[in-house]
């Protein structure tokens, strides 16, 4: 499988993928521990791509997406955002409309939790 | 060559002539920059990030991009 094909079929398979520099347990970014973090704590269950074991899929998503930087969150086949926009969903509550206008399970407590702290 | 916030506000404002644009970064690596410009109006935030990525250019670009991270705020003037 060519890298945009591995992309493509990894997102086909996963309702939530998160392309990011480390894993999820061990992040190697502090933007990507930032979106890995907001997801881990809402509870939003998640694949993870390491883009640094592969040279091909760190590239290949960029082209995908078109799109220059990593962490990138893809929700339902879509390309939702980086950690900037990631970050603003989070805060404004956005984040939590869009996982229930796709029908992906989160901790809503655990939301408005992060929202208390950051207000 | 290291960039500076000015060297970042001068590549947006080419492709954003009208807009408000404030960069801050000090350490010449991780940059933050808000773009308000009326033609984000209407554009989701991926669109509206992508068309300020374009702007930057090869700037952005990874291992031979100088930018290693620019935080993006973008919206529409309220």
């Amino acid at each position: 499988m060519s890298a945009a094909e591995t992309i493509s079929d990894t997102i086909a398979k996963n309702d939530v993928v998160l392309f990011m520099k480390g894993t999820k347990m061990m992040p190697q970014c502090g933007f990507s521990s930032r979106v890995a973090g907001v997801l881990n704590f809402m509870g939003v269950e998640f694949a993870d791509v390491n883009v640094l074991e592969d040279p091909e899929i760190r590239q290949g998503i960029k082209d995908f997406s078109d799109w220059p930087t990593v962490p990138q969150l893809y929700v339902k086949g879509e390309f939702v955002g980086g950690c900037d926009i990631i970050t603003e969903m989070t805060l404004s509550g956005e984040l939590d409309q869009m996982f229930d206008a796709k029908g992906v399970a989160y901790n809503k407590e655990a939301a408005d939790k992060i929202r208390e702290s950051n207000a | 060559m290291p960039i500076n916030a000015q060297d970042i506000e001068d590549l947006i404002r080419a492709s954003f002539p009208h807009a408000k644009i404030q960069v801050e970064g000090y350490d010449g690596v991780h940059f933050s920059a808000e773009v308000i410009d009326e033609s984000f109006r209407g554009m989701n935030r991926v669109q509206q990030q992508r068309a300020v990525m374009k702007a930057l250019g090869d700037k952005m670009d990874g291992a031979k991009g100088e930018l290693h991270a620019l935080g993006l705020t973008t919206k529409a003037p309220d």
